[in-house]
């Protein structure tokens, strides 16, 4: 196993008293539930656009983009550049002025208001449901990688995570989980972009790097470029390692997915909702895209480099040992390691421990392992523990994100409109903080039901998947159609969610089998990739949300426009900024993120 | 809000980057502490530090000015 020292050990206790310590000194401001649920709107409009992006730096954006890098290349920016960026402008832009506005307190909550008591259940059980399982998702497979790694114990290391997560927002509450998803992104970014520096270092910067994934192209059946070029070769799914063209691309990520999740999904929005005015909520997603748009540099190069670079002469440890769970360790030491591509260790069968092998022979990779491989072998003692704090920063946040986004709609959009409502506020604040405690536990339930039935939590992830294609229709037309209906929108949702279910059920990606990839009611369709399957899914979910909504809104009857003032735009008086500089104006701040976004696209084109 | 959170940040990237200066220092020529050739645990020690630093005065600055 990779030996940790000391000082190592020391940065994450140091760490972890820090969050903790947070948690306590911010005890005393949690008087009301809307300090608890919402940090008594008070929070100035940079830190909440640092924890608006640091909620969403869970353990797929660190582990998962690193292993998309390393798979895909710098195609993986697509998530960011086009799958985020013009979402996060639109929200600011124009759906802000409604969720902060109407004073809602939750995403769901806002759909009562524009359009009825169903809806809101509907996106309210199905939301926190998907809240605690992807925390279990997620907590999983942080125990699951500490154990591989370092050998940790599973139990041990979810355990203790989910403590520190616990009694930080037991105490804190919203403000908590904020100020320490600040904390979690400087953490992140000190942790990670040294990496970068020094792995681009070993194979000659960017040159280097673009050259050497250039003949893995070529070996690959790829044109040079197709590693280090975004866009050039997306005309056909054939041309690119993704297996996408350009237009599921746009449509099914650029639209579908990222409008559904950074316009509708409450883990994020609920960050803008503790701003301390409708300025600063607005600026919210627009100060997190900054960021963002940066953060392929930080998470998807290492993936890259770590799939061509040769690591260092003398490891800084020890050697690096993968243990598969259950069965014997086998040692990938340093060199060992690159013998199959870079640092990127063979993906093991879980019985044997032998390398698996793909149809064609080939050895297979085990992806996920890319950026913590690459961190294992150029950290020395010391950076190495920085490094490793940082990878659980990113587990916690995104934890404490999903728990206390849990908290909040089970606490107003559950128990208080259907269990016990009219209840003095101190009872609601004890009910968010058993909450917290609930959510947790379900999340240690789900990993641990992840570690026993790997493709239980697959299936969820996909239903997950259905439930949220279709979300962005309903927003956008309960924003911006005034004749839209509780009815059209509840049941747009319903029919979404199942046309999602039935293409994916008549699709396949090619080469998988039969079963939770797809082809459960026969195959119709075979796409190139997974990839190319779900934005499609997605795709078709929202346009048949979109239709159904319409069509049914139209035979029924509408809400009077009274009642719609502060949720509909049109009804709705337009925001007035107030700053002290016209570059703080929202509008302003929007043109230059969407710019700089062009750039990127262009140099990296 | 009672309390900055720029001063906690700073106080801990103050204490990490101090913490990793100091260990880098003293195994500058350990074997194994500089697999690539680049001190980094005392250089990157040092950027931290400079970044607690920063932050710890624009929170004093701040609580000053009665922001």
């Amino acid at each position: 196993m990779t030996h940790v020292a000391g000082i190592d050990y020391a940065v994450m206790v140091l760490y972890s008293a820090f969050v903790l310590g947070i948690g306590v000194l911010l005890r005393r401001s949690v008087r009301t539930s809307e300090d608890f649920f919402l940090s008594g709107r008070s929070i100035p409009a940079w830190v909440t656009g640092l924890a608006f992006l640091s909620a969403n730096l869970g353990a797929q954006e660190v582990i998962g983009m690193g292993a998309s890098g390393a798979k895909y290349g710098i195609a993986t920016s697509h998530f960011y550049w086009i799958g985020a960026i013009p979402a996060m402008v639109f929200i600011g832009l124009f759906m802000m002025p409604f969720y902060y506005g109407s004073r809602a307190r939750s995403v769901p909550e806002y759909l009562k208001l524009r359009f009825d008591e169903k809806t809101r259940a509907l996106n309210a059980v199905s939301f926190a449901t998907m809240t605690v399982f992807s925390s279990g998702i997620s907590l999983y497979a942080m125990g699951k990688l500490l154990h591989l790694l370092l050998g940790w114990s599973f139990d041990a290391s979810i355990l203790v995570a989910a403590g520190v997560v616990l009694a930080y927002i037991f105490l804190g509450g919203l403000t908590s989980a904020i100020y320490n998803e600040v904390l979690q992104f400087f953490l992140i970014v000190f942790g990670f972009a040294p990496l970068v520096f020094l792995g681009l270092r070993a194979v000659g910067g960017w040159p280097g790097l673009s050259a050497r994934l250039a003949t893995l192209a070529t070996a690959n059946g790829y044109a040079p470029g197709a590693y280090t070029r975004s866009w050039a070769f997306m005309g056909h799914a054939a041309q690119n390692p993704v297996g996408v063209e350009w237009f599921g691309l746009v449509m099914g990520l650029g639209f579908v997915l990222s409008f559904g999740y950074w316009c509708t999904d409450f883990l994020v929005v609920q960050r803008a909702m503790a701003a301390n005015s409708m300025t600063a909520a607005r600026r919210t997603p627009l100060i997190a895209a900054l960021p963002k748009m940066l953060f392929p540099f930080l998470v998807i190069f290492p993936g890259m480099i770590a799939l061509v670079v040769t690591p260092p002469a003398s490891p800084p440890a020890t050697s690096a040992q993968v243990a598969p769970a259950p069965g014997p360790a086998v040692t990938v030491t340093a060199t060992a390691a690159a013998a199959p591509a870079g640092v990127v260790p063979p993906k093991l069968d879980p019985r044997t421990g032998a390398p698996l092998r793909d149809a064609r022979g080939r050895v297979v990779l085990d992806y996920d392992l890319a950026t913590p491989m690459l961190l294992l072998n150029f950290f020395p003692a010391g950076l190495l523990g920085l490094g490793l704090t940082a990878l659980l920063a990113s587990f916690m946040s995104g934890m404490a994100g999903n728990v206390t986004a849990f908290n909040t709609v089970w606490t107003y959009d559950l128990y208080q409109s259907y269990l016990r409502p009219g209840a003095p506020d101190a009872h609601y604040l004890a009910m968010g903080r058993i909450a917290t405690v609930a959510g947790i536990a379900i999340s240690i339930a789900a990993a641990y039901v992840a570690a026993s039935f790997n493709n239980i939590m697959d299936f969820l992830q996909l239903v997950f998947a259905f439930v949220n294609a279709p979300l962005f229709a309903t927003f956008a037309l309960g924003m911006f159609w005034k004749r839209a209906t509780g009815h059209g929108a509840f049941a747009g949702l319903v029919a979404g969610t199942l046309a999602a279910a039935v293409h994916h059920g008549l699709s396949l990606p090619a080469g998988a089998s039969v079963g939770v990839k797809g082809g459960y009611l026969g195959v119709l369709a075979t796409f190139p990739s997974e990839l190319a399957q779900t934005f499609w899914t997605a795709i078709v979910a929202w346009v048949t949300c979109f239709l159904v909504t319409i069509l049914v809104s139209l035979v029924t009857r509408p809400r009077p426009e009274a009642e719609l003032g502060g949720l509909v735009y049109g009804l709705t008086e337009k925001p007035r900024d107030a700053v002290a500089h016209w570059y703080e104006r929202p509008v302003v701040l929007a043109a230059g993120v969407l710019g700089l976004t062009v750039l990127l696209n262009v140099v990296f084109f | 809000m009672t309390l900055d959170v720029r001063m906690p940040i700073g106080l801990f990237f103050v204490l990490v980057g101090a913490l990793l200066a100091v260990y880098g220092a003293v195994t500058l020529h350990a074997p194994g502490a500089s697999p690539t050739g680049v001190p980094i645990d005392l250089v990157w020690g040092g950027v931290l530090l400079a970044f607690g630093v920063v932050m710890v005065l624009l929170a004093q600055r701040a609580r000053r000015m009665g922001v």
